[in-house]
């Protein structure tokens, strides 16, 4: 069973002053199932925050479902809610509030009490990293604590849906690195931290959506990519399959010690099996100026020779070879190219 | 149903995690003092001993106080955008109106009490009509939960504190004046009998006269409770409106 089923998702917000309506989410449907991380990737305004505030309950859409555990979130809102854990973009919190009494109120809120709710609340400011600030006010604290404080709020009752608005937003790359340990600890199941690795999906574990515009994060922690641009779904794939849309799939970037001119590079266009080949010049290299060249192969069909070839090329030429690297893909790319061709 | 303990519970907490019960609280207490003693002749009453001049005073002291306490309710929820946090608990939106509005007016009665030295005074000096001030203190304390029911409604309407609070002083003033003789006087210039009789029957003033004078009767407990609920109702109404 799918712990997240949206279908034909719809939000349109009302133009203020004779404008038309905006369609902030348009028409967009799809699951997530036990054992997934879902990165919700889109650049700013293109829906991703709108659509998780209708999975929550938060807002109302305009038309269309959302279901959470199998509980309507329209019709059965508390169940929907009860079954999930969200942070908010921003981590909101309330700034009087210390960490210790916001848990409080969140668990009590939840209907956990007595022994259950200090163990709660123990477990997941342990994951959070929480205990040197649990009695100073909110509000005293550092970005990077709030956004724990988040997290606590909406791990706290171990939920098998778990609903993150840019959960690593504004975070230095230390505490990037921990809110990135943290998801994948929580993606692995609901038992306890330490137990063992036993298999990754199964129906015991947690369906985790993340929304992100850091790709390198999707990369990281995510089993699966959507990538939202206008209120409209443009892919639904692993991390890798996106990869594998860039042009620099497979690509084979070398880089020279010496200029070399245009010759290099028409040299290099004229192998077999190439499609293009980007010039890049390097001012800040070691000896004067060296230039690196990304050759592109046609089709994404990984022509496993072909660093070699280019190697071999410029052997015969006698062209000082400085490094040589295959290209994974670069996501950035992929993420333009997905975007903002919707002009 | 039970969310709404935890909301009441975190909210009556919060008002003293911050200066706004001292600042409130003493605000109040000098207030009605300041009214009762300088202003309401409290002295000079010959021969009584009873706390009229410090009820009278009751309305017009919360006119600016409990808007004030009232502005916060929603709007600050908002701002801090802690209201998705809120909304999206397993508690339904009634509770949260419920919960929110129970912890200040439970707090309004806690400075509504703390001026019990004054009825000690009173008890004192005198042999005051100890039932009388008791239903004074009753259709106080309605009244302040009336003008919190509407502060309500208005602070769930708005992201801003300050559009809350003046809105929802000028509503309660035209609530409390509309049974008197200037109101009444204008409106039977143009509107109907029907009308003017139904805008001066809505009026605070005189029912909470009557309440404060010892004279409990079941319509003014109803219109104050029926108010409250009515607002309250309407707040809910209204946060739900805003997610669409």
């Amino acid at each position: 069973m799918a712990l997240i089923a949206i279908d034909k998702l719809v939000k349109r917000f009302e133009g203020s002053s004779g404008r038309g309506p905006i369609v902030a989410v348009d028409n967009v449907s799809f699951s997530v199932h036990p054992g997934e991380v879902v990165g919700f990737l889109g650049p700013n305004g293109a829906g991703k925050s709108t659509t998780m505030k209708m999975v929550t309950g938060f807002l109302t859409p305009t038309s269309g479902t959302a279901k959470v555990a199998g509980f309507d979130v329209q019709d059965q809102t508390i169940d929907a809610q009860r079954a999930m854990g969200y942070l908010p973009e921003g981590a909101p919190a309330y700034p009087d509030m210390t960490p210790d009494g916001f848990l409080k109120f969140v668990a009590s809120a939840r209907g956990i009490s007595g022994p259950a709710r200090d163990a709660a609340i123990k477990k997941a400011v342990e994951r959070t990293q929480l205990e040197g600030v649990l009695h100073q006010p909110i509000e005293t604290l550092s970005k990077g604590f709030k956004r724990r404080v988040g997290l606590a709020q909406a791990i706290m009752h171990e939920p098998r849906v778990l609903i993150m608005d840019e959960p690593t937003d504004g975070l230095d790359p230390n505490q990037k690195h921990e809110v990135r340990n943290l998801i994948k600890t929580l993606a692995r199941g609901s038992s306890s931290g330490g137990g063992g690795g036993e298999s990754a999906a199964n129906d015991q574990g947690r369906a985790i959506v993340l929304s992100t515009h850091i790709l390198e994060e999707v990369e990281a922690v995510c089993t699966r990519a959507i990538v939202i641009a206008k209120g409209k779904i443009v892919a639904d794939c692993t991390p890798a399959e996106l990869l594998a849309k860039s042009r620099h799939h497979h690509a084979v970037t070398i880089t020279l010690r010496a200029p070399a001119g245009s010759r290099v590079r028409d040299e290099l266009l004229s192998m077999p099996g190439v499609r293009a080949v980007e010039v890049a010049t390097d001012q800040t290299a070691r000896d004067g100026v060296a230039s690196s060249y990304t050759v592109t192969p046609k089709e994404n069909a990984g022509d496993a020779t072909l660093a070699a070839r280019v190697l071999g090329l410029c052997q015969s030429r006698g062209w000082g070879v400085d490094g040589l690297r295959t290209e994974q893909g670069r996501l950035d790319d992929v993420f333009r190219d997905l975007t903002a061709t919707k002009e | 149903m039970q969310g709404w303990i935890s909301v009441f519970r975190r909210e009556f907490a919060g008002y003293f995690a911050t200066p706004v019960a001292l600042v409130f609280i003493v605000i109040f207490l000098i207030l009605a003092g300041v009214f009762t003693f300088e202003l309401g002749g409290f002295y000079g009453r010959y021969q009584q001993a009873d706390l009229r001049p410090f009820f009278d005073f009751h309305p017009w002291l919360y006119l600016f106080l409990i808007p004030a306490l009232a502005m916060r309710l929603w709007a600050e929820e908002r701002r801090q955008g802690t209201i998705e946090l809120l909304l999206t608990l397993p508690i339904a939106p009634f509770g949260a109106v419920l919960g929110k509005f129970l912890a200040a007016w439970a707090f309004a009665g806690l400075a509504l009490a703390l001026t019990f030295p004054i009825w000690w005074t009173v008890g004192f000096l005198g042999e005051p009509d100890h039932g009388a001030i008791l239903t004074g203190y009753l259709g106080s304390f309605l009244m302040a939960g009336s003008f919190l029911a509407i502060g309500s409604v208005l602070s769930a309407c708005t992201k801003s504190q300050v559009v809350a609070f003046i809105i929802t002083i000028v509503v309660c003033l035209v609530l409390l004046l509309a049974g008197l003789p200037p109101v009444v006087n204008f409106l039977k210039g143009w509107a109907s009998p029907p009308i003017v009789e139904a805008i001066s029957g809505m009026s605070f003033l005189t029912r909470f006269e009557n309440i404060s004078r010892g004279v409990v009767e079941l319509r003014d407990l109803f219109y104050f409770l029926s108010l409250i609920a009515a607002c309250l109702a309407m707040t809910s109404w209204v946060i739900e409106a805003k997610k669409s």
